[in-house]
């Protein structure tokens, strides 16, 4: 076996899904799931029409990259859009386990059990 | 509330064939418009030129108990969106790369990042595409270059409880790592 793979510097990464727009201070990653905080209620009419397809969309909660998917609308603008509606109370950010800290091991165990139930 | 772990590795290594095989939806494809800012080489200002890219990247999902759901997220193969794998894999609680043995250096620009990012746990997947793997995994652990904790396993990215064990390998070793802090900046 003759290749080997290269070592290499590290690259700049030099943009961001948003264009540059400062991060939200929601963690808005592309799994995280969100819903609409009042569904009952028809969406406030002030909003712009793929705001308000976004909170009837997620009357039933789905991740971000499934509200893009569905209503098409690329990512770095539905998170911006979401990230809006959240500042506004409108949409609920649900939490993301990302394993960065020890008190999450409890989920993780229970991923790790629900994959041995689906995959035995 | 959810989780996410990332399927990367080179052009057609599989991927997508292990989000289908596992995902209790079909892979959805969506479209991710990316806007990259680039310096022109022979440009003396230090305007950055925005390049838009858009690049395809799947995922599928798995309810793994009443409250809780894992994505599945597959990185581009083409290496030249590499740029584009921070957004992708920030938060991710691990990642699979896909290996396809007869192209085995098509893996090297994912095992490079997820090297470079120690935070995120890893484990790499051959592809078996029928045949045999042809290499010992210590041949392949060498060629990588990667420590002897990372672990390597064969599969069958068609089969769904051989993609289902890559992933339950991969949760396991990442609770068998301590818990590390997200990186600053
Ligand atoms: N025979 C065989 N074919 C496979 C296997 N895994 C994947 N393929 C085929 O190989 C091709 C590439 O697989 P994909 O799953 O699309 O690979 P990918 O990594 O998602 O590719 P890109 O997203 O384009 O980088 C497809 O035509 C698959 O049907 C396998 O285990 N055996
Ligand atoms: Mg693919």
């Amino acid at each position: 076996m003759r290749s080997h793979r290269r070592r290499r510097g590290t690259r700049i990464r030099p943009y961001t899904f948003t264009g540059g727009r400062t991060r939200s201070r929601h963690p808005l990653m592309v799994q995280t799931l969100v819903s609409t905080a009042d569904p009952a209620n028809e969406p406030p009419a002030n909003l712009m029409p793929e705001s308000q397809r976004i909170y009837v969309l997620c009357a039933e909660a789905r991740s971000v990259a499934e509200v893009a998917a569905e209503l098409k609308i690329p990512l770095g603008v539905t998170q911006v859009l979401l990230s809006d509606l959240a500042d506004q109370g409108l949409v609920y950010i649900h939490p993301t386990i990302t394993g960065h800290s020890p008190s999450e091991n409890q989920v993780l165990e229970r991923a790790l059990r629900g994959l041995e139930r689906l995959f035995q | 509330m959810s989780t996410k772990i990332v399927i990367a590795g080179g052009f057609g290594a599989g991927k997508t064939t292990l989000v289908g095989s596992v995902s209790e939806i079909p892979p959805v494809t969506t479209e991710a418009v990316m806007t990259e800012a680039s310096v022109k080489h022979d440009d003396t200002s230090s305007t950055p030129e925005k390049v838009t890219t858009t690049v395809a990247m799947d995922f599928g999902r798995l309810t793994l108990d009443r409250e809780l759901i894992m994505y599945m997220f597959g990185t581009p193969g083409q290496a030249r969106f590499w740029f584009m794998w921070d957004d992708l894999v920030r938060g991710a609680v691990g990642a699979v790369v896909v290996v396809d043995t007869r192209r085995l250096a098509d893996c090297f620009d994912a095992v490079d990042y997820f090297e470079r990012n120690q935070n995120i746990p890893y484990v790499i997947a051959l592809n078996k595409f029928d045949g045999e793997i042809g290499y010992t995994i210590e041949e392949i652990r060498e060629a990588v270059e990667v420590g002897p904790e990372v672990p390597i396993l064969e599969f069958d990215a068609r089969d769904r409880a051989s993609s289902g064990n890559v992933l339950k390998t991969l949760l396991s070793y990442t609770l068998s790592r301590p818990a590390q802090p997200e990186p600053v900046g």
